[in-house]
């Protein structure tokens, strides 16, 4: 029977579109710390824009991503939302030495979706509402500087059975936005050209600054987009975006 | 790490029950009615075995909100939302784990066929006392199958509970968002432990049922 003969044809076809991405050129896989997720958009439009280079943009917490890091996931960069897990990273041989820095520095915002909420430390003591979203503090770095800037306003205890915890910052940010949380904490990128709701942009003395660093994995250690997306990160267009999210920067 | 496995079973023991006295007339209607669009209404109990669970999550996000039932109903207790609650969980995990009960229970109605039903109908039984007397017992096999499944599918729910549930410990970390942690936070020796025992309880939980219903099969014959 001739029809029991297949040919090769579209099985190679196959092979070839399954294979193909990993042979393609110039393109740099990049784990995001969720918060950063609008701008490291933004910047990957520009750095494919200016240097050709495109880019695979996979977003989760600091932490969900530092696992899959220590697993040899495929990530060439990691832009962490903290400085301790890039630090790891380095001393578990998992990055680049030397190639870690500052490229953002967070700020913490407590959010509510409705507007015209007078929002402030003491809307937090008053306790008026049932749910305050949190970001997961054992994984996300912004959540555990919202439960800093709890402790170090008296209210942890007293609040602790309110919090719901998001996988991940977006997810605190989401909780909030569909109204089953009244308040979240939530980073100020995230808001930054929605102007739904009320913010109440957190002291800085009430937690220790959120250093976010990124760190050339090793698996992008001799590639050239890779090292040029580092070298972008730093750059002058890259670094007004970063502070048009409302980010800090380090000089 | 006592909580979230106590926490599990509990959840799981109530959705069970709940799936079998709710799954009992809807997997009856569906066996014995004549209805075109029964269909429709099966295809929709099984929706869930095929959906993402982002999308049951994603639309039990919106529904349990303060937008949807679920704050219309949480309003009569004081609560603006049902996310984050047991109760909310309760109800995930009935919707979802819904199918796998369902299903036997619905082919153990349909294998019983007319016959037992008219020789009871011609003893003078009524209707009750038929499903009580004969339909019940007869359909035993598919009980235990449904609320084998229903207890170990809602066991091993992750998405739904992950994007409803808020991760509280004691009341909605669950064991599978419990492990997601562990490895979130490179946690490996208690991940293993907790998953090492989920893979021992859902490996002995499946071989009974299978043993079971062998037996059960055999004691019919």
């Amino acid at each position: 029977m001739p029809s029991s003969k297949p040919s090769l044809g579209p099985l190679l076809t196959l092979a070839a579109m399954l294979f193909s991405p990993w042979s393609e050129a110039g393109e740099v896989m990049v784990a995001v710390a969720a918060n950063f997720t609008d701008a490291a958009r933004e910047i990957a439009a520009a750095f494919k824009a200016d240097t050709g280079h495109s880019t695979l943009l996979s977003f989760g917490s600091s932490g969900q991503l530092h696992a899959q890091i220590t697993q040899q996931a495929p990530f060439q960069v990691f832009l962490s939302a903290d400085q301790a897990r890039p630090v790891r990273a380095e001393a578990g041989g998992f990055a680049v030495p030397g190639s870690r820095f500052t490229y953002a520095v967070g700020k913490l915002v407590l959010w509510s979706a409705q507007a015209g909420v007078d929002l402030d430390a003491d809307t937090l003591a008053m306790g008026d509402f049932q749910r305050l979203a949190i970001a997961n503090p054992t994984t996300a770095p912004y959540g555990a500087a919202a439960v800093q800037v709890l402790e170090n306003l008296g209210l942890y205890q007293s609040l602790a059975p309110r919090l719901v915890q998001g996988n991940s910052i977006s997810q605190a940010y989401q909780f909030v936005d569909t109204g089953n949380a009244e308040l979240g904490f939530v980073s100020l990128a995230q808001l930054t050209g929605k102007d739904a709701g009320a913010q109440w942009v957190v002291p800085e003395d009430l937690y220790s600054p959120i250093l976010q660093d990124a760190v050339l994995l090793q698996s992008g250690a001799d590639d050239e987009a890779a090292r040029a997306f580092m070298a972008y990160l730093q750059g002058p267009q890259a670094r007004a975006i970063i502070e048009h999210y409302g980010y800090g920067v380090v000089e | 790490m006592w909580q979230p496995i106590w926490l599990t079973l509990q959840l799981a023991f109530l959705t069970t029950v709940l799936l079998l006295l709710l799954g009992t007339p809807l997997a009856y209607w569906l066996a014995r009615s004549r209805r075109r669009w029964k269909e429709a209404v099966a295809a929709v109990v099984a929706l869930p075995l095929v959906l993402p669970p982002t999308v049951l999550g994603l639309y039990l996000l919106l529904a349990l909100g303060p937008n949807g039932p679920g704050g219309w109903i949480g309003g009569w207790f004081g609560l603006r939302t049902l996310a984050f609650t047991f109760p909310g969980l309760v109800i995930a995990s009935v919707i979802s784990s819904m199918p796998f009960v369902v299903q036997p229970l619905r082919n153990a109605f349909e294998a019983i066929g007319e016959r037992p039903l008219e020789v009871a109908a011609t003893l003078r039984a009524s209707p009750l006392d038929t499903f009580f007397s004969v339909v019940l017992p007869l359909a035993r096999p598919g009980y235990l199958t449904g609320a084998v499944l229903g207890f170990a599918h809602t066991m091993g729910e992750f998405g739904v509970v992950l994007m409803i549930g808020g991760n509280i410990p004691g009341r909605t970390k669950v064991l599978s968002v419990a492990i997601y942690d562990y490895v979130e936070t490179l946690q490996w020796r208690e991940a293993n432990l907790l998953a090492g025992g989920m893979m021992v309880l859902s490996f002995a939980v499946i071989l009974s049922m299978m043993v079971l219903e062998k037996r059960l099969g055999r004691l019919r014959g």
